[in-house]
């Protein structure tokens, strides 16, 4: 077992939140509040020491870049919104937010996301390597990776069809669209595959700790 | 029929029992599975290593504790790659948190390699702001993280004094548990830069990049902690990832068992009706 | 004043990010890097107030008396210990702000989503059903990319892995990217309506 009393405050923190497995209880609920508190002063302090002083109060009051004095004012302008009076000051500096994330996102959404891939599916049908490799080594495998673009335009194409709802998912259009829904079953079927892993890996992680760092016993 | 009704509506805590035995046993008693290596897994590798001693990569750190058991053992073989080839290593954060674990990864890497802190590796810590702190760091880094991590100012560095934007960058990697992250250098400096971006990013949202590895837009994908151990068993340096494979294996398997067995209950249940 | 102004200044904004992407050149790149500066220190005023916010409320709390006060006193005293390390002693390595992160803050946040797995497995037991062709499709490939992911698929069928690639890379890739493309046309849509001021829902509210 470990000796080391840091260990063993957070054997006893990880223990409190395992114990919500069995029911809520006074335990959890210290470590879940100890633990918002905690994340918040955490935050507050790299707020201070990796943005409001290396980006705002040295330029500002060491070099003398009085422009700060903008953002700086928006800044507070954006805390009002803790006094219902005059909170409504509070959008000039959220519009500016609201106005920056958008003019990026219009742009960047369109290009990396829209038509880098349409580019990126509008490829050769037939892939040449992949039905040579079928054809020497003829099996279920191989026929589907000779068969994997066609499926992608499909895939895509049905896909889109299917968030299309200004048109009446009937007749050769509804058939797409359930095509359509098939491609995203498969889609969601691999993220939940995905998320049981990532939620099992944190555990891991968990018991690795308990085993390896306090206990000591792997 | 009742055995059947009985086990349909067992008390969620069995299975909880369960599920944590599947992850204590083959982690005290390893099964030592071999770990296959995927190819976007194989990519990012190979990525690495086409870059020649003394090149500059961007590390960014975009993740907290709570996905640290995928994310940070990615991080850790990566910075490991990288100092074993000679390559210089900032790093950034896009998580508030992430500026801890990476601190963590150069500690255990720089021990490991004999890298300096300023000369080797930098940590210039944590923005808020995501896609714009990557548009403002592309142009200008100096203007946006004008100190490291601690608020000692950049230029007291040797590592800084050849690195002005992400022109002098040959990689960047980001280790992403979310938004703002892998996306938000994908859209900039990938899209707007034409910059090499490769990513570890946890299970969770690993599907929905493949399309961005298909489209040339990544040069290497890291899913979850099966994507670590990858990577471990490529550099030849175990960790976190490969020793939890053999729990993981386990887990999957008891977590399939029980989707089957439900679904076979539900179908005697529906044709007893 | 309450309406215009941050119409306008949306419109100024949006506006400055959109032309300096197609006009790289002085004075819009100049701009943008102010702006995206000027960004930076006014977001971090936006998380600073949902601190203020939720100490406000707890601090309510426990002066109203109200149910779970003791808590948000532990919650307070939390924040006061982390905050006290890391203004008076700083976050670098070794200081007493980095032991309170690692000892307190890695293991509670890490094991409050580990919490996770459970639930997730109770969730696939209980009302992972297949209902409906599509269900067992879903059904389907979840278990084949579960068991394809982890080194015991390839110890039961070689194959498997290089199946559970394939369902990755081909079908999973369009049915994401199909997402993709619909997410990308609704925020680039969006975006446009609230550049132009169409879109004004941010502003309601205090």
């Amino acid at each position: 077992m470990s000796t080391d009393p840091g260990v063993w405050i957070a054997a006893f923190l990880t223990m409190c939140i395992l114990s919500f497995l069995y029911r809520d209880n006074p335990f959890y609920r210290f470590a879940e509040h100890l633990f918002i508190g905690v994340s918040a002063a955490y935050w507050a302090v790299y707020y201070y020491y990796n943005i409001l002083q290396p980006n705002l109060i040295d330029p500002m009051f060491v070099q003398g870049q009085l422009l700060l004095i903008i953002p700086l004012a928006l800044g507070v302008m954006m805390l009002t919104r803790l006094f219902p009076k005059v909170g409504w000051m509070s959008r000039w500096p959220l519009a500016f937010i609201v106005g920056t994330y958008a003019g990026y996102n219009l742009i960047i959404y369109l290009q990396s996301d829209a038509l880098d891939q349409v580019t990126a599916t509008l490829v050769s049908l037939v892939q040449v390597e992949a039905w040579q490799t079928l054809f020497q080594h003829p099996s279920f495998v191989n026929f589907l990776y000779a068969i994997g673009v066609p499926v992608v335009i499909m895939g895509v194409i049905t896909g889109i069809i299917y968030f299309f709802f200004s048109k009446e998912h009937k007749g050769v259009f509804g058939g797409l669209a359930k095509i359509g829904i098939w491609f995203l079953m498969v889609a969601f079927g691999a993220s939940f595959g995905y998320t049981v892993m990532a939620r099992i890996s944190l555990l891991i992680g968990r018991v690795y700790f308990l085993l390896h760092n306090w206990l000591q016993l792997i | 029929m009742k055995v059947l009704e009985r086990l349909e509506k067992i008390d969620r805590r069995y299975v909880f029992i369960l599920i944590l035995l599947a992850v204590v046993i083959p982690l005290l008693f390893p099964i030592n599975f071999k770990i296959e290596v995927s190819e976007p897994v194989a990519m990012l590798y190979r990525t690495v290593e086409e870059l020649s001693p003394g090149s500059c990569v961007l590390f960014s750190f975009d993740y907290g504790p709570s996905t640290m058991p995928e994310v940070y053992p990615m991080n850790l073989a990566l910075v490991r790659h990288c100092f074993s080839k000679d390559i210089k290593v900032i790093g950034i954060a896009l998580w508030p948190e992430g500026v801890q674990f990476g601190n963590e990864a150069f500690r255990v890497a720089a021990d490991e390699y004999g890298k300096e802190y300023g000369i080797d590796y930098i940590n210039l810590g944590y923005k808020a702001g995501g896609v714009v702190v990557v548009s403002a760091a592309a142009e200008d880094i100096a203007t946006t993280f004008p100190q490291d991590y601690t608020g000692r100012s950049i230029e007291e560095f040797p590592i800084m004094t050849e690195v002005k934007n992400f022109d002098n960058i040959d990689l960047i990697v980001s280790f992403s548990a979310g938004d703002p992250g892998t996306r938000e250098y994908i859209r900039i400096a990938q899209g707007r830069y034409g910059k090499k971006v490769g990513t570890g990013v946890t299970a969770v949202s690993a599907p929905a990049f493949y399309p961005y590895l298909n489209a040339g837009q990544l040069q290497g994908l890291l899913g979850g902690m099966k994507g670590a151990a990858e990577y471990e068993t490529l550099i030849q340096q175990s960790g976190l990832g490969t020793s939890g494979m053999d729990a993981q294996s386990i887990a999957h398997g008891l977590i399939i068992f029980f989707i089957v067995l439900a679904n076979v209950f539900y179908i005697a249940g529906r044709r007893k009706k | 004043m309450k309406k215009e102004v941050p119409l306008i200044i949306t419109f100024v904004a949006g506006m400055i990010m959109i032309v300096q992407y197609f006009v790289p050149h002085w004075p819009f790149s100049n701009l943008q890097q102010m702006f995206n500066n000027w960004f930076l220190i006014i977001t971090v005023f936006a998380l600073i107030l949902g601190i203020l916010n939720l100490l406000k409320n707890h601090i309510e709390k426990v002066s109203r008396r109200r149910k779970g006060w003791l808590y948000s006193i532990v919650l307070m005293t939390g924040f006061m210990i982390m905050g006290v390390a890391g203004f008076v002693w700083g976050p670098a390595e070794g200081r007493p702000f980095d032991w309170i992160y690692w000892h307190a803050h890695v293991p509670m946040s890490s094991t409050m989503f580990a919490l996770l797995a459970f639930f997730v497995a109770s969730a696939s037991y209980r009302a992972f059903r297949a209902r409906t062709a599509e269900a067992t499709l879903l059904l389907v490939s979840a278990i084949l990319v579960m068991m394809s992911r982890v080194p015991l698929g390839s110890y039961m069928w070689s194959q498997l892995p290089l199946i559970g690639d394939w369902i990755m890379s081909y079908p999973n890739m369009a049915g994401q990217r199909a997402i993709m493309i619909g997410i990308a046309l609704g925020v680039v849509s969006t975006s446009l309506r609230i550049i132009l001021g169409i879109e004004r829902t941010y502003l309601s509210g205090k």
